[in-house]
């Protein structure tokens, strides 16, 4: 009796929990499909899925900062980084693509790893400086190592990356849910996943537990800068350049998926789930206001307006109680 | 009970400005319950972090077991199985009983990849709590616990490594007298199986009645171990301030004067449920009730910091509004709230700033603020309230508690309030220094003031109010004079449901 009572409270707790996103997001997509017929076709779906892919995978890394109270402001300029050195090793200097997508991953991490070392050795009073100042680093380092020109002629299996589809679904999809579901699997199951919740709960208790709270934190912003980078390659297949403006502005997308996704600024709340969600969100909405023929500039207005009720839905549903 | 398993000799500590520790000597024998009691700032915190491994000795030596430890950190102390649990409780709210029990020493099905073995982590917890007489699920997340099952949890941590030495600081400061009869049941429990103690508290009657022997400090000095058969609560007391306190409950004879606040049929939700009283002038209002009875959330919401949903309130006869603390603080009424360090201090500013922030507009000169004024004021309460600090630039956060909730209520008394609710005033506070808020009530009733008083503890309620209200399950269930008030009557109406 007990058991399927706590049975009862862990369903009702996840569905208005963690998946509070989702029934806006089907919310969306029911007023849509009525206002626009062709919002609900295959073509139009795997669009939006295609548009949500690269947030999304640059969102999952920003989830790992915001679970630890903290956040990632770099991750567009180093996504921008990694594909400049990635793409011009590639083209320019004829080195393997493999390799060269590998030395992107690597970019990427190696940058995140920076962020991570500089929070946690230099004692920078919070991630928002660090990563405030990779974001300018990396930016300007892409711009003078491309010499603010794009880098194009990829080849072909790395534009299938990011335009390629099997069957009817965008291989970028396909790569965003693996890692997804590794995620679910890496925060829920591992040791450094239940660390870094633990941090972001409280980075004291973790502390006095014996965590090493400055390793986790190195890790959460390497891993940060890894996502970063791949969503990087899938910008890179599908637009078969490499540019050093990429990404502008891509961490706000992503801090507003993690949020729309449910995810506590605080630290130590949040779902990987919640931030695929935020993230489909958000490419619903500029789909759906494309398709109604609504100016850019209003829809930038839409977005603002939704990441602050979808906030204050939460405070409401934390007052409840 | 006999063989000696820690040695602790001659540690000294310094730290800028502070000898915290100098010369101590404390001796804990396998298996006995050892209390280490002492007044705020007597060393007992600096002593347990060295223990624990958060601080190093300047010169002393520590002995284990018969092994002298030469280094002693956090993951040393923890190898050793010593184990603290800290006043404040550290777990992660947001997750569950088994993952804090474990926090940061995993079971892994796979080492390498580090993969959790979330099921047999969860029997152990299982086993462990059914070891504690504990009825809380694994899976339970802490922030739907009480705060009585969340000590539970942190002594299940404590259990579920091969705890040699548990040290209990001041465990029952946050508790209710049910949760302080189950956790000093278990803590008997846990001495039958034979897990060694030192357990520090302010409460005498708990060291008397749950300790094998005491040892006390005094301004980071070691003065006296003794079986606590052997000596009485005044024999501590008298080794812990270094000088007789004639009463712990110092109380002064004031005449009632006219009535100064009334509240008629207050109501919030179900937690404060029409509720009417009134508070005199120069009377002190105790108002006692089981944790959770609704005895803070009275208080909250008649200084307007939670909104009513009905009810009146008036001061000096006169009907008023009141819908924010700050509407309250100009009726001349103030909250000191029950929580000190996360409601009522500025801990990272200087007392100074915590002094002078509720009454800025005093200290305005043309645009500027009087600056002298504030610091002449500051040490005008410093001196006053006998707050111990270097000095007024010192930050909040380096007192002791004692004296924070001075630097709280010297906020308060640098305003024209003429009503002070003092929510638990003397929470986890030492004997000498509750002694002294206890004066400082007096002084304010001596001045036709007004004190309401919310306390958990039953001798404090009648040794220092004049009038009691007893509060059960948001409902007001009496009323008396102190004079025909006992522990019996206060308890029975506030278990009634």
């Amino acid at each position: 009796m007990e058991k399927a009572n706590n049975d009862l409270i862990k369903w009702k707790n996840i569905i208005f929990e963690k998946l509070g996103a989702l029934f806006g997001l089907l919310f969306l997509v029911i007023v849509l499909s009525f206002i626009s017929p062709y919002f609900l076709t295959v073509n139009n779906i795997t669009n939006v899925l295609q548009q949500a892919s690269i947030n999304a995978l640059v969102a999952s890394g920003m989830l790992l900062a915001i679970l630890t109270a903290g956040i990632d402001l770099s991750v567009g300029s180093v996504l921008a980084l990694s594909i400049s050195i990635g793409g011009l090793s590639i083209v320019n200097y004829g080195i393997n693509p493999v390799i060269g997508i590998l030395i992107v991953l690597a970019v990427g991490a190696a940058a995140g790893l920076t962020n991570g070392l500089l929070l946690t050795r230099l004692n920078l009073p919070h991630p928002f400086i660090s990563t405030l100042g990779m974001m300018n680093v990396a930016r300007g380092l892409a711009l003078i190592i491309t010499n603010s020109s794009p880098v194009s002629g990829l080849p072909g299996w790395v534009q299938f990356i990011g335009s390629g589809y099997i069957g009817q679904i965008p291989f970028s999809f396909i790569l965003v849910i693996a890692v997804v579901v590794f995620f679910h699997f890496f925060l829920n199951k591992t040791t450094l996943g239940r660390h870094i919740y633990a941090v972001g709960g409280n980075p004291e208790a973790a502390r006095l537990s014996g965590i090493d709270t400055k390793k986790v934190l190195t890790w959460v912003y390497t891993i940060s800068g890894l996502m970063a980078a791949m969503g990087g390659i899938v910008l890179m297949g599908r637009v078969n350049a490499a540019y050093p403006n990429a990404g502008l502005s891509y961490e706000l997308d992503a801090i507003a998926a993690v949020i729309i996704g449910g995810a506590s600024f605080l630290g130590g709340v949040g779902t990987i789930w919640g931030t695929l969600i935020g993230a489909m969100i958000i490419a619903v909405i500029r789909n759906g206001l494309n398709l109604l023929g609504v100016a850019a500039s209003l829809q930038t207005v839409v977005l603002g307006t939704v990441i602050i009720v979808a906030v204050y839905i939460d405070v409401l549903r934390r007052k409840k109680a | 009970m006999g063989e000696t398993f820690l040695k602790i000799e001659n540690i000294t500590k310094t730290f800028p400005g502070v000898k915290a520790l100098d010369n101590v000597n404390l001796e804990v024998k396998k298996g006995e319950i050892h209390v280490l009691i002492g007044e705020n700032g007597a060393g007992k915190s600096t002593l347990i972090k060295i223990l624990t491994g958060l601080h190093q000795p300047d010169s002393g030596k520590i002995t284990i077991d018969g092994k002298e430890i030469k280094e002693n950190n956090l993951r040393t102390a923890l190898d050793n199985g010593i184990i603290p649990i800290y006043q404040e409780l550290n777990l992660i709210q947001q997750l569950d009983v088994t993952e804090n029990i474990f926090m940061g020493r995993e079971i892994k099905k796979n080492k390498k990849l580090g993969i959790i073995d979330r099921k047999y982590m969860e029997e152990r917890t299982s086993d462990i709590l059914k070891r504690l007489n504990q009825d809380i699920s694994p899976t339970a997340k802490i922030q739907d616990l009480g705060v009585g099952k969340q000590q539970m949890v942190e002594i299940a941590k404590a259990l579920s490594v091969d705890v040699n030495l548990l040290i209990l600081d001041e465990p029952t400061s946050s508790l209710g007298e049910d949760e302080v009869n189950e956790l000093l049941k278990t803590m008997e429990k846990l001495k039958e199986q034979g897990v060694t103690m030192i357990f520090i508290s302010h409460k005498l009657s708990e060291a008397k009645r749950i300790g094998d022997r005491v040892t006390v400090l005094r301004d980071g000095q070691y003065v006296s171990t003794n079986n606590i058969a052997d000596v009485t609560e005044e024999d501590i007391v008298r080794d812990m301030v270094g000088r007789d306190i004639d009463e712990q409950y110092p109380k002064i004879d004031i005449d009632r004067g006219e009535e100064v606040l009334r509240v008629e049929n207050l109501k919030r939700g179900k937690i404060v449920n029409d509720i009417s009283f009134s508070a005199h002038r120069g009377e002190v209002l105790g108002i006692a009730g089981l944790v959770g009875a609704g005895r803070t959330e009275l208080v909250r919401t008649i200084i307007g910091a939670d909104k009513k949903d009905s009810g009146d309130i008036y001061i000096n006869g006169r009907k008023v509004e009141i819908n924010h603390p700050k509407d309250a603080l100009e009726e001349g009424m103030v909250l000191l709230t029950e929580d000190r360090k996360t409601q009522g201090l500025f801990l990272d500013q200087t007392v100074k700033f915590n002094i002078v922030s509720s009454n800025l507009n005093k200290y305005k000169k043309n645009i500027l603020l009087d600056l002298k004024q504030q610091a002449a004021d500051t040490e005008k309460y410093v001196s006053n309230l006998k707050i111990k600090t270097p000095g007024i630039h010192t930050k909040a956060k380096q007192l002791s508690g004692g004296n924070q909730q001075k630097v709280v209520i010297g906020k308060w008394l640098n305003t024209s309030a003429e009503i002070f609710i003092f929510d638990e005033p003397t929470r986890g506070i030492d004997v000498g220094a509750k002694v002294e808020i206890y004066n400082i009530i007096n002084e304010l009733i001596g001045q036709g003031k007004s004190v309401i008083m919310v306390s958990s503890e039953l001798p404090e309620i009648l040794g220092v109010s004049d009038r009691i209200l007893v509060i059960s399950e948001g409902k007001l269930t009496a009323e008396m004079d102190v004079k025909e008030a006992t522990q019996e009557k206060i308890m029975s109406a506030a278990t009634v449901s």
